[in-house]
């Protein structure tokens, strides 16, 4: 089928696969036995990864898109989509991804950069891609690169959410105000933001980003992930949350639950209880290396 | 007078089908969790989305014996995609070939639906993973023309049982049946702008 589909049909399809994430938890994992887990805990989606993030920023050195068979294996052991994710500006990782049939390709600050300038062109792909932004420019440049979806960058693998409510806030704060503009305002705009004229009057036109917007990074319990919610994320995204807590599969189902009725303060308490340890994590002030400033 | 549509909203797309059921005048109330499903309404969207995620917070948060009664009773209701799956009485798993975006998708494991009250048998994955989802326009089943069709990582109507009729088939699999008050589609209305689909499960209330 995809021989006949045109470029903008996949977008459009890429883009439709978000949509239906959406409300929805994708869970970090790095074996089949995890993605099991996650799929029964109500996970929409899994992010295959070689290390979690808390393990890559303890670990340092240079971290790479992950083994083909290990992805693989996470694809024969869930039957929900299967992300993983290659570094910045990583062509040839990303064709790789797109060999084996992965469902979408996070091009990711979490791993080491591969390009300092140049993410990749996105558009060249038949797969979809997430990618992250700290505010609306960097949101619609990574759009205009062909970004199906986009994510907050939180700071991954910290436990601390601060981050990813600054950049969600942030988002939102510049989707109000190119929102309020005149028309003939949003060409300067276009050219503060850095980023093709036609996204700005999307935005100016329907208020919110043309693909969807996850939240990501810190996320570690029932509450973290509510209060995305109610900031406007319309998912989240759990890293090192789930499975460097004391009981994976107990914390991963709250967060479902809470994700799904995020307003509900009642049930996020019942939710919220005997959790067991929650990852200790690292205040934001406490950390070398911010991900989040790589690929801006 | 507007009828009062239900939309299970524990995941997936549901918005776009309140969407959609607004403009033709529908009010629409959100279901979450136990307490919502027993107020009145008159008919159920079951949206698209992860058919596993849906099922299991229909079970744990306490809304899936209440709706199952109602769909039983005659309430009319649609699914889409996760939601048919949700509906029919028999699932089966589509299994891609991992690694491989040309391996044949073969059957796996067989399992009642959450619901299980649509007589067909559905496969899910059917058309394998993302690189799988498409764009079709096909007729309808008492619709002039044809309709556009999104099929994202869809399943397809296997088996029709007793009591279920076609409604629409692409490339000669079935992708939409009727069972009484019970609408089941492969693919999402709720992503086209053509409204013809929720039209015609709005007219199916009395």
């Amino acid at each position: 089928m995809s021989e006949s589909q045109t470029a903008t049909e996949r977008v459009a399809l890429n883009r439709q696969l978000a949509q239906m994430l959406k409300g929805g938890v994708i869970m970090d994992v790095t074996t089949p036995e995890q993605a099991h887990i996650a799929e029964e805990a109500g996970a929409c989606a899994v992010m295959a990864l070689e290390r979690i993030p808390a393990d890559i920023r303890a670990a340092g050195g240079v971290s790479r898109m992950s083994d083909p068979k290990m992805i693989k294996g996470i694809q024969e052991a869930v039957s929900i989509p299967v992300m993983a994710k290659c570094r910045i500006g990583h062509f040839v990782e990303a064709q790789v991804l797109q060999a084996i049939d992965i469902d979408y390709i996070d091009e990711s600050e979490v791993l080491s950069p591969a390009d300092d300038t140049f993410h990749i062109d996105k558009t060249q792909f038949n797969v979809p891609f997430v990618c992250g932004a700290r505010d609306l420019g960097e949101a619609l440049r990574r759009v205009a690169e062909g970004a199906t979806m986009i994510r907050t960058k939180g700071e991954p693998g910290t436990g601390d959410v601060v981050q990813a409510v600054r950049h969600m806030r942030m988002m939102n704060a510049e989707i109000r105000r190119v929102q309020n503009l005149r028309t003939d305002e949003l060409f300067e705009a276009a050219k503060q933001l850095q980023v093709p004229v036609d996204l700005v009057k999307y935005v100016h036109e329907n208020g919110k980003l043309p693909v969807v917007n996850f939240a990501a990074g810190g996320v570690a319990t029932p509450a973290d992930a509510a209060l995305m919610m109610q900031l406007g994320a319309e998912g989240v995204f759990v890293g090192s949350g789930i499975f460097k807590s004391g009981n994976p599969a107990k914390r991963a189902q709250a967060i479902v639950k809470a994700v799904a009725n995020y307003t509900d303060a009642k049930l996020i308490a019942e939710l919220s209880e005997d959790l067991g340890e929650a990852m200790v994590g690292i205040n934001e002030n406490e950390i070398a290396l911010l991900m989040a400033e790589r690929g801006k | 007078m507007g009828k009062k549509v239900a939309v299970l909203a524990v995941q997936g797309a549901f918005v776009e089908h309140e969407r959609a059921l607004s403009k033709l005048g529908c009010e629409c109330v959100e279901l979450r969790q136990g307490p919502d499903v027993r107020q009145p309404f008159d008919a159920l969207v079951l949206p698209g989305g992860e058919s596993t995620v849906q099922a299991k917070l229909l079970r744990e948060l306490g809304m899936i014996d209440e709706l199952h009664r109602r769909i039983a009773d005659g309430m009319p209701v649609m699914g889409t995609c996760a939601g048919l799956i949700l509906l029919a009485k028999t699932v089966e798993e589509g299994v891609p070939g991992a690694g491989d975006p040309t391996a044949e998708v073969v059957g796996g494991a067989v399992a009642p639906g959450a619901f299980g009250t649509l007589p067909v048998t559905v496969r899910r994955n059917a058309y394998g993973r993302q690189l799988g989802s498409f764009h079709a326009k096909a007729p309808f089943s008492d619709i002039e023309g044809d309709v556009p069709m999104t099929f994202i990582r869809a399943p397809y109507i296997a088996e029709v049982h007793e009591g279920a009729t076609p409604l629409a088939t692409v490339d000669g699999r079935i992708v939409a049946v009727r069972a009484g008050n019970q609408l089941g589609v492969a693919f999402h209305p709720e992503l086209d702008d053509d409204l013809r689909i929720h039209e015609l499960f709005v007219s199916l209330i009395g």
